[in-house]
């Protein structure tokens, strides 16, 4: 992000008087004797980034998740491109799913957190619409929630399946190592020049339900060239989570991860 | 559709800021690449502020463009409407983004018509 600098003028609001700031404490500034209108209005100069206590909490989340040793993954996509199903093959080939996290957000019901459970896999379950005003994503303050509600010593692996949303969850940072998004081919090649904050924020892109190709249109090259102008450094692993074509790139993209050191998330 | 739980954050930073002082006008810069939407950003800050401390102030929001700036040439590309991180100049696709990120509270004004305790005498 590019240095800061303000133009007062710019905005239509303004109390003239440019005055430029790289500060990030508040601090009062006294207009009124200088600018000849607008007499004895005070300002507060403030340069708050709104995000920085989410990411503040979200630093805390990554650091209490390395020193427990547990690789933890944001998963994101639209609803129904297979966040669950994926889940369910994942813990289903991986060794040992009851070593294997998922804090499941949803907006309303247990269905999702239920099928995962069945899967072996130990779940915390936030629906957002309790208590959290419905929301349409994770934020790291629910995340710490949902952290302090799983046994982490007994984990190697944690997802945060985030709530199916290609905008709102790419803003906020929760507190994992890296971000994933699974994307049906069902939804065009299109959308990463749609939703280019979604693409831009993830580590890999899991290109899902290629079982279904032979019934669609749709381009795999047009959609990875729509990728990589927008993130041209996103891994893509092609994979169908109902046949399990291609989970083994997956299981093995996930070991290398564990392996190597952490990165901060998106 | 995060513009609510945004402008709750945005409240407790001016509420601490302004602390008894009464707020008129509180001035954000908002990136194109932010996914905030400033009409429905303004009415949640009606909706949050009201009936609080902050009732009856203004959220003004400047938005700022996406540039980029070529790995190339290094001269700066304003990108538009789809994001292809193209240099306008040299062609290059080696485009880091320079502005258009920014999500800042960046001044709030106050109303000095009320009488404020801490404020000092002129």
């Amino acid at each position: 992000m590019g240095r800061f600098h303000r133009h007062d003028d710019e905005t239509g609001h303004g109390h003239g008087h440019g005055h430029g700031h790289d500060h990030d404490h508040p601090h009062d500034e006294h207009l009124g004797d200088h600018s000849g209108y607008e007499t004895g209005a005070d300002r507060i100069v403030v340069l708050e980034r709104i995000f920085d206590e989410n990411d503040r909490r979200a630093a805390e989340n990554r650091r209490v998740l390395d020193d427990a040793g547990v690789l933890t993954i944001n998963l994101m996509s639209s609803p129904g491109a297979g966040k669950t199903t994926l889940l369910e093959r994942t813990l289903r080939t991986l060794p040992a799913p009851e070593r294997v996290g998922v804090i499941e957000g949803d907006i309303e019901t247990s269905i999702d957190a239920d099928r995962l459970a069945a899967a072996g896999a130990r779940v915390s379950l936030l629906n957002t619409a309790d208590g959290f005003g419905g929301e349409c994503h994770l934020d790291a303050p629910m995340v710490a929630d949902a952290l302090g509600r799983l046994d982490l010593d007994g984990l190697d692996v944690l997802f945060v399946e985030n709530v199916g949303n290609l905008v709102c969850p790419a803003e906020f940072d929760v507190g994992a190592h890296r971000s994933v998004m699974i994307y049906a081919i069902t939804e065009g090649e299109e959308k990463p020049l749609k939703y280019p904050v979604m693409f831009r924020a993830v580590d890999v892109v899991l290109v899902n339900k290629l079982d279904l190709l032979p019934h669609l249109d749709f381009d795999l090259d047009l959609f990875r060239a729509n990728l990589a102008t927008v993130n041209p450094g996103a891994e893509v692993i092609e994979l169908s989570a109902r046949s399990g074509e291609g989970l083994e790139q997956w299981t093995r993209w996930i070991d290398a991860a564990r392996s190597q050191p952490a990165t901060s998330g998106a | 559709m995060h513009e609510l739980s945004l402008c709750r954050t945005i409240h407790q930073v001016v509420e601490k800021a302004a602390g008894d002082r009464k707020v008129a006008a509180v001035h954000l810069k908002v990136g194109k690449l932010r996914q905030v939407i400033p009409g429905t950003l303004t009415y949640c800050w009606g909706l949050v502020s009201a009936d609080g401390p902050l009732a009856g102030s203004q959220l003004v929001v400047e938005s700022v463009s996406v540039v980029g700036s070529c790995r190339s040439c290094g001269r700066d590309t304003e990108v538009e409407q789809v994001l292809v991180l193209v240099c306008a100049h040299c062609g290059a696709a080696a485009l880091d983004i320079v502005s258009g990120e920014e999500f800042l509270i960046t001044t709030i004004d106050l109303d000095d018509r009320t009488p404020a305790a801490r404020r000092p005498v002129s």
